[in-house]
This record gives C-alpha cells, structure tokens and sequence, in this order.
C-alpha cells in the first residue's frame, strides 16, 4: 500500500516514463499469505456423507491468484470463439465460458500428482494444470506448436508431465478411463488421487455406472465430477435425466453436490473429496454450473434456453464477478487494479494468440509419425503397409 | 516400482528357432539376440524420417518352430495351448510387476479356459482382477492403467463380448498416442478367444480380427499352436504398441513340445509352416489346420503347396509373404472371418499392391459364409472352410 501511495505522489504532475510493471507487482493488489475465511453462499447437499463446512479457507493471495487465472481463462475462451469465427479454429471447439471456478477451484484442491481427465471441454483444465496458452492456441489452430502437435485438436489436449489425462471426445468414454488412472494409483500405493470429469449428458451413459461400481468394489480414489451445466449438448438436463440430482446417483456411493460457480466452495468440495477417496474410495461431486456460450460454436445456445436465464446466471453467479467483490468487500485491491489486471491478461493472450499464428502447420511427415510406439519403420496407409521404405533382402 | 521398459520387444525374435546358439538371454529387456537365420534389411531410410530410431527391420521367413524345440538344449516340455499362454503370462508378471490381468472369471475361477489358472493366488486379487461383466468399462479401465504407467492384459471371455468395447478399443486404445501428440502410449495386450467352435450360436461365434483391423494405432496378432502361443503373448506384453492377441476357441488344447529356455516371437513376423514350390497358402488360426490337413492330399496328389501362417494379422508381413509369391506365383487365402471386408480382403488388396507382377493367377480367397454361424451342426460346418475346399482351390489355381 505505501509503494503505491509513493508512486502516486511521484505521478502528479511531473513527466514520468511510462514503465510496464509485472503484473505481481501491480500497485497495491494484496499478494498476502494471511489466513482469510470466507463463508460459502449456498449450502452443499450431500449423500451418505457429512458435508464439509461453508467456511473456506483461503489468503488474500489466492483470491488474487484466482481472480487472475478465471480471467486469463474467460480471456483465453473469448479469444478462441473469435478464432473460430475467423475460420482459423475448424471443427468442433466447446468453450467453459462460466465454468471457470470448477477448473481452477480443483486446482487449489490438488497436487500434480494427482491426475485429472476431462471431457471435451478441455481448454481451462489444460491451462489450469499448467499449460502453455500459446501452445493450447496452436493445438485449437492445428499448428506445429500445439500441445498435441496439431494432430488432437480443441477435443484432444494433454499434458503428461502435469497428470493430465485429456481431452475426449466420446461422451462419458473417459469415464472407464479415470478409473483406470485411479486403478493405477491404488496399485502403486501412490498418496495420489483421480478426478474423473464428466457431464450432465455423460450421466446417462452406462459406462459411468459401469466405473462406478468397479471403483467403489475395489475402493479406488476415484472423484467423479459431474459438472451438471444443466443440458446435455442442446437438450435441457430434465428432458434427458429422469433424475437430476447427479450427486445421488452412485447410490451406495456418496455425493456430493457444490455450487460450481464458486470457486471456493469448489476448492473445499474437492480437498475434502480427496480426503475420502483416500480413505474410503470414491465419492461423486456434482458441481452445479452453467456455459453461456452453447454446447459448442456452432451452437448459438439460445434455441433451447432464454437469454434471460443466461443474462440472470451471469448477473447473479458469475465466477469472476464473485471474486471480484469478495477481493474488493475484503480491500485487497482496487476496482482500477483489477480492471488494469483484465487489461493486461487481455493484452498476454492477444500476444498469444499472436505468437500461436506464427506456429507452421505440421509437416507432411507427420502424418505417419506416433501412429505406433514402436513402428515397424515403414510408412503406411494402414494394415497393407504400401509405401514400403524398407529394402527387402536379396534372395 | 521400477517399471521395466520392454524396448526391446520389437527386436526380440524368435530365438530360440534354430536352438543351438540363438537361446534368448536370461534377461529378456536387455537387446534381444538375433538368430542365425535373420538377415537385416536396415539400409535405405530416409535420413530424415523420425522412424528410424529404434525401427524395426524386415527378416527373412523362419522354419517351423517344432525343429527348434527339437532342437532346444534341454529337450523342451509338452503342453497344452492354454497352459502355454499361462506359462506366458506367469513369466512376464514375475519379471514385471505392471503387468496385470483384468477380465470375467480370471481370477478366483480360473478363467474360462483356464489361461489364468491358478494365478491369483500367485500375484493377488489386484494383478488378477474379477472383473464385473462390463466390458465397455474394465477394457476402458485398462486403457487408463496403461496411461498411468501398467501393463494391463484384458481378457474378452468370447472375443466378440468386446465388441460392447468397441469404442474403447478404436478410439482410445488405437487412437490416445497419436491425438496427445505422442505423450502417452497403451501398452496394453487384448487377448480372448474368438471364431466359430462348436455350435455355440451366432453371438459366440465372431471373428473380430475384421471388425478391428482398420483401427489405426493397433497391433493384431493370431496365434495357433502353444510355440507360438507363448510367444506371442509374451512379445505382446513387452510390446509398446496396444495389441489385440486372437486366440481360437478350439485350439486350446492343442498339445506340442515347447522349448525350457525362454523365448518371444517376433510380433510382426509370419511363420513358415510348410516350404513349398507350386502355390503359396496363407492362412492363419485355425485354418492352418484345415490348410494342412488339405495339405496331406495334396501332396499325394502330386502338389507342393507352401503354407504360411502369417500370424500378424495387422501389420501383414509383407517381406516373408512376397518372398513366397515371387518364387511361386500363385496365391490361395484361406480365412476363417467373413467373406466381406475380412482380413483376406485387405490382404488380397495388398499382395495385388505389392506383387501383381509376380502373380500367374488370380489370388483366391476363400473365407467364411457372410451369415450368422448357425446352430446346427452341418450348417456350421458349412460356413466355415473345409480341407476339401481348399484342395479344390489348389487344383484350380495351378492349371
């Protein structure tokens, strides 16, 4: 606070080179590590299980940090829609504006040592587990560069190195493939835990049950989240759901049900699920969220729902908005210095999006390059082998 | 736990093929020895191709395995098809503590033709895990094991139950290591049995091999006799690439003298089961055995038919086959999997790709009836090719 009163005095009224200040040294905005509490608006709902409490645990620091990492993401999703307008995104691209508190709110819950798989949805869990942003523009555009080399797409996103498992595109077919992650650890005895993410939509799918049960038989630490944002694909959650209390489903399995537009209600949910599905196997998370963009940009996502009931979630739940006021309620920062902040987030994605633009196109070899771990040396269009590069001996 | 890399899977051969001096090494992982008989091809990669790292290399056709168990240091031991994959699997999960088995009745049962007898009680309820019956997800499951680091072998009971994994086996285990750019790869080994046995109706009745072929990503193999059987399981295991292990429903107890030493099967390689002059059969499964019962008549007939079992079903061994036909020039298929879109189908495409030049005749396909396999027992045996087919066939093609 007294280096920004210094510098203000400094200001008035004398000529000053203009410096671009780092963005954690922003005049004023609070990095403090002192133990905040927050009490969370609206209650969980639990299944066979004693719900954690409202109040959260946070610092000034992370709000911040929170703050800055929905917004890179709301920044990052609103770029790639104008990406795809522009016809430089292609196919299918479904964007997580207004469930950033779900991704980053896990984050703050978890360790990299624990794994998380996802659904299509994939752009704000890949950075929020420490992906590149030009490399997430490059995949999206098909580039070299791109954090699947070009070859996956929006759908496909992965990052090894930070246990994030992808990027799928087959409804609830990640579902088996979390377990398996959570298999994995349990066979290897590791302190480590799996959130298996899904949809409203994916709930229907037998596969989750089928999971569901092999988790709970073998007490894995499995965490299914259901991020319910209420329609599967362009069909609202009660003409598809017979029931739409997601939490409940595991029957035998507990559940619990978050408001998945706040952030901090989200980091409890998810640190006490850790817990459980350490001690205990698994246990269901139903965040309750919502997209304002539809299912994908093709989608206008205003034919099945009303422009009201988006305008009023994002008047009344907005993530963003939410820490916003929860920063300024508890002065950790002025409104200017958060508006500043969403300035410069947007001016670092635009440079991004910039830079992820100069990625070539992947070359023609690619095509034929990871197809097999160990391939057989020879270039193929598949099980006839044609363009074969190898020389057959003589004789 | 150290997690043995299996880099050389590719490498290793059939060692022990010629005994004397090609016995594989007691350590398996280090680079597996070559046996006398192979020839490299390794020249002629393009400088620029990432594919030559660690690229496997096209080998001459080996001879018939029985000679090299006759020929093994110690005089081999005899057993049952079954029990050779379980001898397999034994192996590999001592040397590897990854390796894992999932599927219907394996582990407190036994198994249901008794491939896993016995082992849960050597490795435990979680190497050998009873799963529910709920192939879409324990298949997908092992595809996350294998992402995370194990080695999972899924059991199909029948192979055609995992047609309810389709989706998990084409999309995810093919398909994950390419679309996350290379980072993760599925070592993961599906195995089952499948094809038409013994009026077991339709539904029991499936020949996967052609339903899965086109899945980019995947390997295919057929065993067909303990020899191989073994070590086709075992180089499956080690193998990086996901690997679809065909057994047959009626050959698991198919008896032979297999040798003590260990020993893998190349994974990519056809074996030569009978050298011949005047046509070039290929076969696989369960055919060979009808192949070379139509053999017998044949050759008091007069003829000298080659007979191959090309094993790897995806990729086709190419060199071993064209060898064949560039001295024969003539070419009989003989499937067990439906006529329509069949592996024969994509096999005959390929020889005409590769070798028209070298072919005096059409190249003849005889597969499976395109009908459900039927219950009843003339009619099933009507679906399926008989040895006396395939005499009629060699008569036809060598005029």
């Amino acid at each position: 606070m007294v280096a920004w009163t210094v510098l203000r005095h400094l200001g008035a009224g004398t000529a000053r080179r203009v410096v671009a200040l780092p963005l954690t040294l922003s005049r004023g905005v609070s990095d403090s590590a002192e133990p905040l509490t927050v009490e969370t608006s609206v209650p969980y709902k639990a299944h066979i299980v004693e719900p954690p409490a409202r109040e959260v645990a946070t610092t000034p620091r992370e709000l911040v940090a929170f703050f800055r990492d929905m917004s890179v993401m709301r920044r990052f999703e609103n770029a790639a829609d104008s990406l795809y307008e522009a016809k430089l995104i292609r196919g299918f691209c479904h964007l997580y504006v207004g469930q950033e508190a779900v991704a980053v709110g896990m984050e703050a819950a978890t360790t990299r040592a624990d794994a998380i798989i996802t659904a299509y949805r994939d752009h704000c869990t890949y950075l929020a587990r420490g992906g590149d942003i030009v490399a997430a523009f490059a995949e999206l555009m098909g580039r070299r560069d791109g954090c699947s080399g070009g070859k996956g797409g929006s759908m496909h996103f992965f990052k090894k190195d930070a246990n994030f498992y992808g990027g799928h595109s087959i409804v609830g077919a990640q579902g088996p493939l979390g377990c398996g992650l959570a298999f994995a650890q349990r066979y290897r005895k590791e302190d480590a835990v799996t959130f298996d993410l899904y949809g409203d939509g994916a709930a229907n799918q037998g596969q989750l049950f089928e999971a569901l049960n092999m988790a709970a038989l073998w007490k894995l630490p499995a965490i299914l989240v259901c991020e319910n944002n209420h329609y599967a694909m362009c069909t609202a959650g009660w003409r598809a759901s017979k029931s739409q209390d997601y939490y409940k489903r595991g029957d035998y399995v507990p559940g619990l049900k978050v408001d998945g537009m706040d952030v901090l209600a989200v980091k409890q949910a998810c640190k006490f699920a850790k817990k459980h599905a350490l001690e205990n196997g698994p246990i269901i998370l139903e965040m309750d969220t919502y997209r304002y963009n539809g299912h994908c940009t093709l989608d206008p996502g205003n034919t099945y729902r009303t422009s009201d009931e988006i305008a009023g979630i994002r008047q009344e739940r907005d993530p963003i908005e939410r820490v916003r006021k929860l920063i300024l309620t508890h002065d950790l920062s002025t409104s200017q210095e958060l508006k500043d902040m969403e300035k410069e987030i947007r001016k670092q994605v635009d440079a991004a999006t910039a830079k992820a633009k100069e990625s070539p196109m992947p070359d023609a070899s690619e095509l034929f390059t990871d197809v097999y771990v160990n391939d057989c040396g020879l270039e193929s269009f598949g099980v006839d082998r044609k363009k074969v590069t190898s020389v057959l001996p003589l004789g | 736990m150290p997690m043995a890399t299996a880099s050389s899977s590719l490498h290793g051969t059939a060692a022990a093929l010629h005994g004397v001096g090609a016995a594989a090494s007691s350590k398996p992982r280090s680079a597996a020895p070559v046996a006398r008989s192979v020839r490299v091809a390794a020249a002629a990669r393009g400088s620029g191709s990432a594919r030559a790292r660690g690229g496997m290399v096209a080998r001459a056709a080996v001879a018939a395995n029985a000679v090299a168990a006759a020929e093994s240091k110690s005089g081999g031991h005899e057993l049952l098809l079954f029990e050779a994959l379980r001898e397999a699997l034994i192996e590999e999960m001592k040397a590897d503590p990854t390796v894992c088995v999932f599927g219907e009745d394996v582990g407190h049962y036994g198994g249901s033709y008794k491939v896993t007898k016995g082992l849960a009680e050597m490795f435990g309820d979680l190497r050998v895990l009873d799963t529910p019956i709920a192939e879409n997800s324990f298949t997908g499951m092992g595809v996350g094991a294998a992402m995370k680091g194990l080695r999972p072998i899924v059991e199909g009971m029948n192979m055609g139950f995992l047609l309810l994994a389709y989706n998990q086996i084409s999309n995810n285990c093919g398909m994950l290591h390419y679309t996350s750019g290379g980072q993760f790869k599925i070592p993961i080994v599906i195995r089952g049995p499948g094809g038409v046995g013994r009026q077991l109706g339709a539904e029991h009745s499936q020949r996967l091999e052609s339903y899965f072929q086109s899945i980019p990503g995947l390997q295919m193999v057929a065993c067909s006799t303990p020899y191989n059987a073994k070590g086709l399981m075992k180089a499956a295991i080690r193998s990086e690439n996901p690997v679809v292990l065909f057994e047959h429903v009626l050959l698991y107890n198919l008896k032979e003298k297999i040798p003590d030493e260990e020993y893998i099967c190349c994974l990519e390689e056809a074996e030569m089961v009978r050298p011949g002059e005047h046509v070039t059969i290929l076969t696989y499964s369960r055919m060979r055995y009808h192949v070379m019962q139509a053999a017998k008549t044949l050759v008091n007939k007069g003829y000298d038919p080659e007979v191959i079992d090309i094993r790897s079903l995806k990729p086709f061994d190419l060199h071993t086959i064209g060898n064949s036909i560039k001295k024969t020039h003539r070419v009989l298929i003989v499937e067990e999997c439906m006529r329509t879109g069949g592996i024969g189908a994509s096999l005959r495409s390929s020889i005409i790709d590769n070798f028209w030049d070298y072919l005096d005749a059409p190249i003849m396909c005889l597969s499976s009836q395109d009908v459900p396999t039927p219950y009843a027992a003339p009619l099933e045996d009507a679906t399926v090719v008989q040895p006396a087919q395939i005499v009629a066939a060699v008569e036809q093609i060598c005029q």
